[in-house]
């Protein structure tokens, strides 16, 4: 009894399990088809690194102010990258010697099937309808996976809070989308180096500029296919994407795809093993039992021997024992015979 | 470690000491870690999320108490009833494991007392780390109810509940084995998601079999070790039907070990030759994968393989502890040293001394509650009112 209702609520997690796999790629599916998904084009050859979007995100998104101001340009001579007070940065490259650098934007790049929301076991993470992936503090255990899980490193953690550590990522501004704005940092930049709308529409840009200007650009759009695909996307200067910092070998499998297999097997495991278990048992108690009555037979037979023989024994000590016995009488009446016979004797003499 | 009758004046002896020391410098980074938020003790960053408290706290403390489940199947479900004594320590060993993995997971997770949100309050079902929550979880009740009838032999008056727990006995270990089958994979497909971080010559979609696969010689090296040490120690414990079972399973568990690392090893060769990744062997990460796979698991295998083919005891106990050693290399391997490999070398990371304090203060907490259990409860020998027990 007990032991049923056990499997069959294990059973019952691998179907959830299950259907949670098909759950999410179906809902991938409608993102991808999102008419209205949002997205920003970054466009590497007209970026400055002048910093107004990383302050304008600071701005909108209410993070505390930085050591360094953002007029600063200093901070460009290391490479950095988003903490838990910083959503967006601005790195500076260089190339190829002696020619001029190329700066690049890095945030969260609102990835179609995001990792860190496939990974998160309490679903904290939502790729909404208007292409942002937002963030649920209040269900966030903490454990840190959807950091793990990020191809692009992006997600970033409150550790010195002992209480209330949140994960920070850049939301794509969207409460400011809800009302029909742009994210902050779209809106600050002057040289229109980002640049918001369908994610459809800016993909078709994308190409038209490296299409219009050749030699110009690097022949991809970053984040068209990458892991899945990305809302944020990127065009670049050539030589390459690495050049500026950027993974080029992440694969264009999505983060459900990587792991479906392994949570395909959970039902499958959980149906199996129980049945092959049990035969397995089964098949030890059968030999169990044939050892048993095996067992029970030869004591059988042992006690069977035994009796026998004990019953000849028996017999034996017992024709043994008349033999002793009539030698012992044999004896004794010899004796009293004899006794008698001199007994007779005396009797005469006297 | 000899000091279970504890009388006046053998109270300080080294391992009390050591001991000592671990816990109250395990207490001040305890009062740390949760007045003043974990990277006050610690060194992960938000590149290296992950430290040893995954590393080593869970994915080689799930490992290595895999002797659970290895030496209950082989038991009751395989049928080698002559290792009956042995399955009594083997469940401890795993309850106490997993018990304190748990434990130790509060320190890693930012909102502990969130820790059971994602099996009552909302399911993140496409996780991973999803399963591998609900398995320890449900897992841990399991041990513990397979771990109950002893103490409810200790604390006497309790039959008719042992007697309950006792007919479960097949139920809980199928039961365990499933649930043990996941989550041992499942901590491996933990790092199917990141083909990009993890090092080519570590990551493969093999990842769940393989740390299925070495989670059992992983159980069974444990169990070899951790009956070798205890022999030592709690002989004055331990009975007929223990010592009569105990080297026969040494043999057997030693004889399996071997035959589950070959396959291991043929699925790493596999992993390489499939996706041609053989170039990879002559960089350093190369040197680094042919000292764990050929230190750690052709020479403890041979050695286990020659140990049992000449019944020699002395070469199968050296084989189990190096075996050990080659699990923990494997899962910080994974987890950490092949992790993040492409990331320059000022962002990698290393632990802290707050993280090893913890890490040795759970380890610690594990030995106290191990020794005060067997030298009270009937974990090596049979307890006398239950003679005819056939559990
Ligand atoms: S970039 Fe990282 S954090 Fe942002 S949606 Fe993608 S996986 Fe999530
Ligand atoms: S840290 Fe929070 S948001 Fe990230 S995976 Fe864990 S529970 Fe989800
Ligand atoms: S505001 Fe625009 S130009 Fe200035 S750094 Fe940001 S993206 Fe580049």
């Amino acid at each position: 009894m007990k032991r049923r209702h056990f499997l069959g609520l294990l059973g019952a997690a691998g179907v959830t399990m299950g259907t949670g796999v098909s759950a999410q790629a179906a809902s991938s599916a409608d993102v991808k088809g999102l008419p209205n998904a949002g997205g920003v084009l970054f466009d590497a050859t007209r970026c400055i690194g002048c910093r107004k979007c990383e302050a304008a995100c600071n701005q909108v998104n209410e993070l505390p102010k930085p050591a360094k101001a953002f007029d600063d340009l200093s901070v460009l001579d290391t490479i950095r990258r988003t903490d838990a007070k910083t959503y967006t940065i601005v790195n500076k490259y260089v190339p190829e010697a002696g020619k001029p650098p190329v700066f690049r934007k890095s945030q969260c790049n609102h990835c179609m099937e995001p990792a860190c929301a496939s990974a998160c076991f309490v679903a904290a993470f939502k790729k909404t309808e208007t292409g942002a992936v937002v963030y649920d503090e209040s269900v966030c255990v903490g454990c840190r996976y959807c950091m793990v899980a990020c191809p692009f490193n992006i997600p970033t953690y409150e550790y010195d809070k002992a209480f209330t550590p949140r994960v920070m990522k850049c939301t794509m501004c969207y409460p400011r989308l809800l009302e029909g704005k742009l994210p902050g940092c779209v809106e600050a930049c002057p040289k229109e180096a980002l640049l918001f709308g369908k994610r459809r529409e800016l993909l078709n840009i994308a190409w038209d500029r490296i299409g219009g200007t050749p030699g110009r650009y690097v022949e991809h759009v970053y984040g068209e296919r990458e892991m899945g695909g990305t809302s944020w996307l990127y065009i670049a200067p050539k030589p390459s994407f690495a050049a500026i910092g950027m993974d080029e070998n992440l694969g264009t499998a999505s983060a459900p795809e990587l792991t479906s297999g392994a949570l395909a097997a959970v039902p499958a495991v959980a149906g199996i093993w129980p049945v092959l278990l049990t035969g397995l048992y089964a098949i030890t108690k059968r030999k169990d039992k044939i050892a048993e009555a095996e067992k029970q037979a030869a004591v059988a037979a042992a006690i069977a021997t035994a009796s026998a023989d004990a019953a000849a024994k028996l017999s034996e000590e017992l024709a043994k024992a008349e033999v002793a016995n009539k030698r012992r009488i044999e004896v004794e009446v010899t004796k009293a015979l004899e006794a008698a016979a001199k007994a007779a004797e005396e009797g005469e003499d006297a | 470690m000899s000091t279970e009758h504890t009388k006046s004046g053998t109270l300080f002896t080294p391992w009390n000491i050591l001991a000592g020391i671990i816990l109250a410098a395990g207490v001040v980074a305890t009062i740390m870690r949760f007045t003043m938020g974990i990277g006050s003790v610690t060194n992960l960053s938000d590149n290296n999320p992950w430290g040893i408290w995954i590393g080593f706290d869970l994915l080689c403390g799930v490992a290595l108490a895999a002797g659970g489940y290895t030496t209950s199947a082989a038991c009751y479900i395989f049928g080698f009833k002559r290792f009956h004594g042995a399955v009594r320590p083997a469940i401890l060993t795993a309850f106490l494991g997993y018990a304190l993995v748990v434990f130790a997971l509060n320190y890693d997770v930012g909102r502990p007392w969130r820790l059971p949100y994602p099996i009552f309050y909302q399911q993140g079902t496409t996780s991973i780390l999803f399963e591998v929550g609900l398995c320890v979880f449900i897992y841990l009740t399991v041990l513990f109810l397979e771990y109950l009838p002893v103490a409810l032999e200790w604390k006497r008056g309790f039959d008719k509940y042992r007697g309950i727990l006792i007919k479960l006995t097949m139920g809980l270990t199928i039961f365990g084995v499933i649930l043990s089958t996941l989550h041992q994979s499942s901590l491996g497909a933990l790092y199917l998601i990141v083909p990009s971080k993890l090092h080519p010559l570590w990551y493969t979609p093999y990842l769940p079999v393989m740390f299925f696969m070495s989670s059992m010689f992983a159980g069974m090296s444990m169990v070899i070790t951790e009956g070798t040490i205890s022999h030592k120690y709690f002989h004055h414990k331990m009975d007929g039907e223990y010592n009569e079972g105990y080297l026969d399973l040494q043999f057997a568990f030693a004889k399996a070990s071997a035959w589950v690392m070959a396959g291991y090893l043929a699925m790493k060769v596999l992993g390489l030759a499939m996706d041609n990744r053989w170039p990879y062997l002559f960089t350093g990460y190369g040197a680094w994968w042919l000292f764990e796979v050929v230190g750690f698991v052709v020479l403890p295998c041979y050695c286990y393989a020659v140990g049992y083919r000449d019944r020699n005891i002395g070469l199968v106990r050296v084989a189990a502890p190096w075996t050990v050693i080659g699990i923990m290399l494997n899962r910080f391997d994974v987890s950490l040293i092949a992790f993040n490999w492409q990331l320059p070398s000022a962002d990698r990371y290393f632990p802290s001394i707050g993280e090893i304090t913890i890490s040795l203060f759970v380890i610690t907490l594990g030995i106290i509650a191990f020794r005060f259990i067997v030298t009270r409860m009937p974990i090596f020998y049979v307890h006398p009112a239950y003679k005819d027990s056939s559990h």
